[in-house]
């Protein structure tokens, strides 16, 4: 079976202790609602789902309030077993913000339940009764060739549905939801079942398409099983064992899938759906880093495998906007730097004038969000939020937990098909206005500002476990040095390029100071993000003749701890003073304060705009970032000093 | 795989099925003797073990089960 439906890929897995947790869930600070639904974000089997519907339904009979889960009562009739599905369909609907009642009706009363007045489905008081009916449930006449009664027969399934609808539209309140029918799976001709009128699959496929017609026109809601069903394969999701046991109508594995469809479905009827996709940009929309690679160096061309994949994503983008969800961006990256390849280049599908809001900065996404929901008067919870990073994916559901943050698998080829199987943008209706809607948001990538920075951010770093290992350079990092040497734009304090042979030969100088610097944090090895190299300047001095760092890590401080490694390194070397030099380029704007944030004086400025700084290591005061620090291959003689 | 191993998966997987803390498990405990377990409960339960022990059980062989031994006695029979 495909694990991304099977699985729920676009959803993180459980924690751990999913039920102690949830044992847990009474005790915890904010309100039951919202402790509920986060615990439900994450992909539950049915085993979890079992439990967390039954506590649903504990707090529901204590009468605790289960606020700020939406109420809503759904009655469920069938002509299958459907027992193991509806504490699914409850734990599933906690994930979209619904505090799920189910009513099931008796096995197999299909009718029954629909037309008796008193029936248990129409005394319920449900908002809406769903009719989980498959194909064995209605009268299916096959009539091989037969155009004329094959037509009749379809038109007599489409009228006892409608018997259905108005017996609930008589008895109650509640919205028909009708499903489409997955067709078997064992042919009786081969390429002859879908054509031939008459057949069983050839009727199926007519009625399904006469349900569309039908519920649009009685004010009902579609759900589509015969797509779903298809999209894992029929034959996956037939199962003839869980029928011929205890009627099942498909198969268990399914359930979690299936159940997260119908949640979709009541949050579309209660107008919960994702309006908003908000974008990241570097390794997202394209393959590579705008501020680092440059317009030549990332790749976004149709016949380049990587930016086919991203190409993928932003014509996703596109189709969604083009049914009226708003897109915004949420970069970390120079504003001018983040808009260009939209101005310029010419394998972007994506345009500005596609983008309402455009957030390129450096402060934390966070705040950025939030602020893209403000500027758009929409709340949180209607956005959906794509980064390629873990990182920024965990920071927002840690901080903004009403937004729908997926989960990416590592292959960027399923970024689109992984959004799109989220259901995050699901909906009961479209309408013309739905068209417009993008650009009533008067696409102007308008730049919002930022108010107060979101809470919880430093908290959110410290959690990272981050490690960080400093030493000097040596021949295994030497290739990736050299490429991070004569790559790097952004973060770059002297853009100075040097030679595989001048990197060796820093290596084996001992008056020259070399430092590489490797980050882990809880999602895994960021591999070496920062390069410095100090040379013998005035006695007692170092000149920082290199100072580079990889844009992936900013704004977690960790320049101030390559500090600290640099003066512990020149406290035990005898340094006083280190000299910190900036050569302004076109492309390294943000490290202009990079020497002032760390405490630097400065003693020069030339006429083209270089810098010089200094910092006396005696009056260093460093700030401290709470992380592991590991530091080895710095050789010191008996007298601790750097050999 | 021998009895002491599947008895401490199975006590897992009862913790999963069962809304009980825990349950003791015993050759001689039935569905009687554990709240909830009811017959879809247990379709449930035989679920979640043919798919934690990789194996698959008939119709047949989950009919004849009268308690977790010979549940037990089952699943070393299939693994």
């Amino acid at each position: 079976m495909n694990p991304l439906y099977v699985e729920l890929q676009w959803l993180p897995r459980a924690a751990a202790n999913f039920s102690q947790r949830l044992k847990d869930l009474p005790n915890s600070q904010g309100p039951l609602g919202t402790e509920i639904q986060s615990l439900a974000r994450s992909f539950l089997d049915l085993n979890q789902l079992t439990k967390l519907a039954k506590f649903i339904d504990r707090a529901r009979n204590a009468h605790k309030s289960l606020e700020p889960l939406t109420p809503f009562r759904l009655a469920v009739i069938s002509n299958s077993t459907v027992d193991l599905i509806v504490p699914a369909l409850v734990g599933s609907a906690a994930r979209r913000g619904i505090a799920l009642e189910v009513i099931q009706s008796s096995y197999d009363q299909v009718a029954q339940e629909a037309l008796i007045p008193d029936s248990k489905v129409n005394t319920s008081n449900a908002d809406a009764v769903l009719f989980a009916l498959d194909y064995r449930a209605l009268p299916l006449r096959i009539s091989l060739g037969d155009r004329e009664a094959s037509s009749a027969t379809v038109q007599g399934v489409i009228e006892y549905l409608d018997v259905l609808r108005k017996g609930i539209e008589e008895n109650s309140k509640a919205v028909c939801i009708f499903q489409t029918l997955a067709p078997p799976v064992e042919p009786i001709f081969g390429n002859l079942d879908g054509t031939l009128p008459g057949t069983l699959r050839n009727l199926i496929d007519c009625i399904n398409r006469e349900l569309n017609d039908f519920v649009i026109g009685s004010g009902c809601v579609l759900l589509d099983v015969a797509a779903l069903a298809g999209t894992v394969g029929l034959a996956d999701w037939h199962n003839p064992h869980l029928w011929n046991l205890a009627k099942f109508p498909f198969s268990d594995e399914l359930i979690p899938l299936y159940s997260d469809h119908v949640a979709r479905t009541l949050a579309a009827i209660r107008g919960k759906s994702g309006k908003v996709l908000v974008l990241d940009l570097d390794n997202t929309l394209w393959s590579g880093v705008i501020g680092d690679d440059g317009m030549e160096g990332i790749q976004v061309a149709q016949g380049d495998s990587r930016g086919e994949a991203h190409l993928a994503v932003q014509r996703l983008a596109l189709d969604l906007r083009q049914r009226g969800i708003v897109l915004a961006v949420s970069s970390k990256n120079t504003d001018a730097v983040a808009r260009e390849p939209f101005l310029k280049h010419p394998d972007m599908l994506l345009k500005l004038d596609h983008i309402a809001v455009f957030q390129a900065n450096w402060e934390d996404k966070a705040t950025n969000i939030k602020a893209i929901a403000e500027e758009l008067s929409l709340g949180l919870d209607t956005l959906v939020f794509l980064d390629d990073n873990p990182m920024e994916r965990g920071l927002i559901r840690e901080l903004l937990p009403q937004v729908a943050v997926p989960e990416l698998p590592d292959d960027p080829a399923y970024y689109a098909r992984t959004l799109a199987a989220g259901g995050y943008f699901e909906t009961v209706a479209f309408v013309t206005e739905d068209l417009k809607r993008a650009g009533l948001y008067q696409d102007n990538a308008k730049r919002t500002s930022l108010q107060k920075q979101v809470g919880g951010v430093d908290a959110y770093l410290a959690s990272l476990d981050m490690t960080i290992s400093f030493s000097p350079f040596n021949a295994t990092g030497r290739a990736r040095i050299v490429q991070l040497i004569n790559k790097s734009n952004q973060y770059n304090l002297t853009t100075r390029r040097y030679t595989d042979p001048e990197i060796a030969a820093a290596e084996n100088d001992p008056s020259v100071f070399t430092l590489q610097t490797r980050l882990s944090d809880l999602f895994g090895d960021n591999g070496m993000i920062s390069v410095v190299i100090c040379r013998p300047g005035a006695p007692g001095t170092w000149e920082i003749d290199t100072w580079l760092m990889s844009c992936r890590v900013l704004g977690r401080k960790v320049e101030h701890m390559v500090l600290r490694e640099i003066v512990d390194q020149a406290r035990a070397a005898d340094i006083a003073e280190l000299v910190g030099i900036y050569k302004p380029t076109e492309r390294n704007r943000i490290v202009a304060d990079h020497y002032p944030k760390l405490g630097f004086a400065r003693t020069f400025e030339g006429a083209l705009g270089e810098t010089r700084w200094s910092l006396l290591v005696d009056e260093a005061k460093l700030e401290n970032v709470p992380m592991r620090i590991l530091s080895e291959g710095f050789r010191r003689d008996e007298a601790n000093q750097r050999v | 795989m021998d009895e002491p191993e599947i008895y401490a998966r199975l006590a897992t997987i009862f913790e999963n099925v069962f809304d009980e803390e825990t349950i003791q498990l015993s050759p001689e405990l039935s569905a009687n003797d554990v709240e909830g377990w009811d017959s879809l409960t247990h379709i449930r339960l035989m679920l979640t073990i043919e798919k934690a022990f990789r194996t698959k059980f008939s119709t047949s062989d989950i009919g004849n089960l009268k308690n977790v031994g010979d549940l037990v006695a089952l699943i070393k029979a299939r693994t």
